[in-house]
């Protein structure tokens, strides 16, 4: 059964705006998605009738949303297939779950001489975290390579690995190039040397089915405002006899079992990894955004989107000056472009100006436009809710403005 | 030549021209840039880039009879337009007139709302450093 957009488009109250006197065309979705009016709802929802502190309170309010709040837990161990929800931590994103396991982990278990294991399409999220605890503990940071289409060298990683490597951590979905790297089988080799295998999963969860059994990821990172969900949240999730034999990242209150002065024993899992008051508001308002997604269903979204990104590789492959960065076949709906003579910023702004919001810059992934040899790119990344008929808007201006330096 | 306040009137009103129009008016800022005069390579150092821009803008200057000619240049063609406004306000003039200098036209075309405030930030430091250049010169003139 295909997906009705127009009927999803509805659920889009941000999508119905002019910029610049140009319907809106959305095209950012790579840095954050927009939120359906459930999300927003719920948000709201939560704070008109709810908003009460949880886990602690015996009265009926924070009991409601103590109940709201484990939900939404309940929907993310579904939503990637985990054992149980002491799996899953919350998080202010992607970002600070990749800096918790780095610190918690990398505190407890990576020592001088060993080896952490990242590929050059990293988000500078999961580089500058790693470098941090080898720094600390002198251990050695290796990068697997890629290819000029923009893919990752497994035989240059089963070189890399080895008995020294005690962390691989890895992007599922380049958020550059949209490259969909395959993590099952670096998976399943890393740990044939006992290493470890986080998984940034910031630009995947939303575009694939995700199952951390199947994958048998150690971690898997993501964030919510990616899969149409509020900001400022994130998803840790561990396997529960890694998490349970890390010590706490942050101490508070929440993570505590009792405290007294001579000694603090601390919470279980995953409990012990959510120090203070969360954030509690938008982790109910997720599950909303799950449900939406659950209600396309992740092979009706993956089918358009497939849809999309077919329709716009080939119609701006035919455009004069046009420079694609990242061509693999196993993609995402991301293209990053580059115009040729021209800068990526005034591309983007000169797209701006017809009310198609792209992204513009190195991503934060400075080592990857380094691999390529260039300052940054253009990069337009769908979601379940553009169409078509938006694509060619933004095929037209491409067109227009590459004619300028490509005549 | 025309005073300062002058040529800011000019360029407000070559802007109005182009109205509400975004569009227009990013191809128009982009098209003063290819006019901007030939930067000396030899001075396309590290040295002469602005922090503060985001994009890369190398100023460097030459005094002529107490007067301070700008050049610069950019690898954005849409901040390569406004240097080559800013250069057109500025440049041949004494330090002091541009120290003194009230740019009020960047206001008054909204260049806020054009450029958005990542480039409107590296404008201003186009400008301070464009002043900073007029105060030394001050300085050594008075010396
Ligand atoms: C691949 C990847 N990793 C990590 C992040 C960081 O996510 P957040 O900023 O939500 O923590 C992003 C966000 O752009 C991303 O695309």
């Amino acid at each position: 059964m295909s997906l009705n957009i127009e009927e999803i488009r509805a659920l889009f109250p941000i999508l119905h705006q002019e910029v610049h006197g140009n319907p809106l065309i959305y095209f950012d979705n790579a840095a954050t998605t927009q939120k359906p009016k459930s999300v927003l709802d719920a948000l709201c929802g939560y704070y008109e009738h709810d908003n009460s502190n949880i886990h602690r309170g015996a009265h009926t309010l924070a009991d409601r949303a103590t109940r709201y709040y484990e939900k939404t837990r309940e929907s993310v161990r579904d939503f990637i297939g985990a054992k149980e929800e002491a799996e899953i931590i919350f998080t202010k994103g992607t970002t600070e779950s990749i800096n918790l396991v780095a610190s918690s982990y990398g505190r407890k278990y990576i020592t001088k001489g060993d080896e952490i294991l990242i590929s050059t399409m990293e988000h500078h999220s999961n580089i500058v975290p790693w470098q941090m605890i080898c720094e600390e503990k002198e251990a050695i940071l290796k990068v697997i390579p890629i290819n000029d289409s923009g893919e990752l060298l497994y035989d240059e990683f089963e070189k890399l690995i080895s008995e020294r490597t005690k962390i691989v951590a890895i992007v599922h979905v380049s958020n550059a190039l949209g490259t969909i790297n395959p993590v099952k089988k670096i998976i399943k080799k890393a740990h044939q040397f006992g290493a470890k295998v986080l998984v940034d999963g910031a630009q995947s969860t939303s575009h694939l089915s995700i199952d951390v059994q199947d994958l048998d990821c150690d971690f898997l990172a993501f964030s919510a405002h990616k899969l149409y969900g509020p900001t400022g949240l994130g998803v840790l999730y561990g396997k529960r006899q890694l998490l349970e034999a890390m010590p706490p990242y942050q101490g508070g209150g929440e993570m505590i079992k009792e405290v007294s002065f001579a000694k603090t024993t601390f919470n279980e899992i995953p409990f012990k990894f959510e120090a203070g008051t969360p954030n509690i508001a938008d982790v109910i308002a997720f599950q909303k955004a799950l449900e939406f997604i659950n209600t396309m269903g992740k092979k009706e979204i993956r089918n358009h989107e497939a849809d999309l990104l077919y329709h716009a590789t080939s119609k701006l492959s035919e455009i004069k000056g046009f420079i694609p960065v990242g061509t693999t076949k196993e993609k995402v709906p991301v293209i990053s472009f580059n115009i040729k003579g021209m800068h990526p910023f005034d591309v983007g702004m000169m797209l701006d100006a017809k009310g198609i919001a792209v992204r513009t810059g190195h991503h934060c992934t400075q080592p990857l436009m380094e691999r390529f040899g260039i300052e940054g790119t253009v990069r337009a990344s769908f979601s379940v809710y553009n169409t078509k008929e938006e694509i060619d808007e933004m095929v037209t201006s491409v067109a227009k403005i590459a004619k300028i330096k490509n005549k | 030549m025309s005073s300062i306040q002058d040529i800011q009137n000019e360029i407000i009103e070559e802007f109005s021209i182009l109205g509400d129009d975004k569009e227009s008016t990013i191809y128009y800022i982009m098209e003063l840039g290819s006019q901007l005069p030939e930067f000396p390579e030899n001075e396309r150092i590290d040295e002469n880039i602005i922090k503060g821009c985001q994009s890369k803008v190398w100023l460097t200057t030459r005094e002529v009879d107490g007067k301070i000619l700008f050049f610069a240049d950019s690898n954005t063609d849409i901040t390569k337009g406004l240097i080559s406004l800013l250069i057109r306000v500025l440049s041949e003039r004494n330090p002091s007139e541009i120290l003194n200098a009230d740019l009020f036209f960047i206001n008054r075309i909204g260049m806020g709302n054009i450029i958005g405030s990542q480039r409107s930030n590296g404008l201003a430091a186009m400008i301070k450093q464009m002043k900073l250049y007029a105060l030394a010169y001050q300085a050594k003139q008075n010396a």
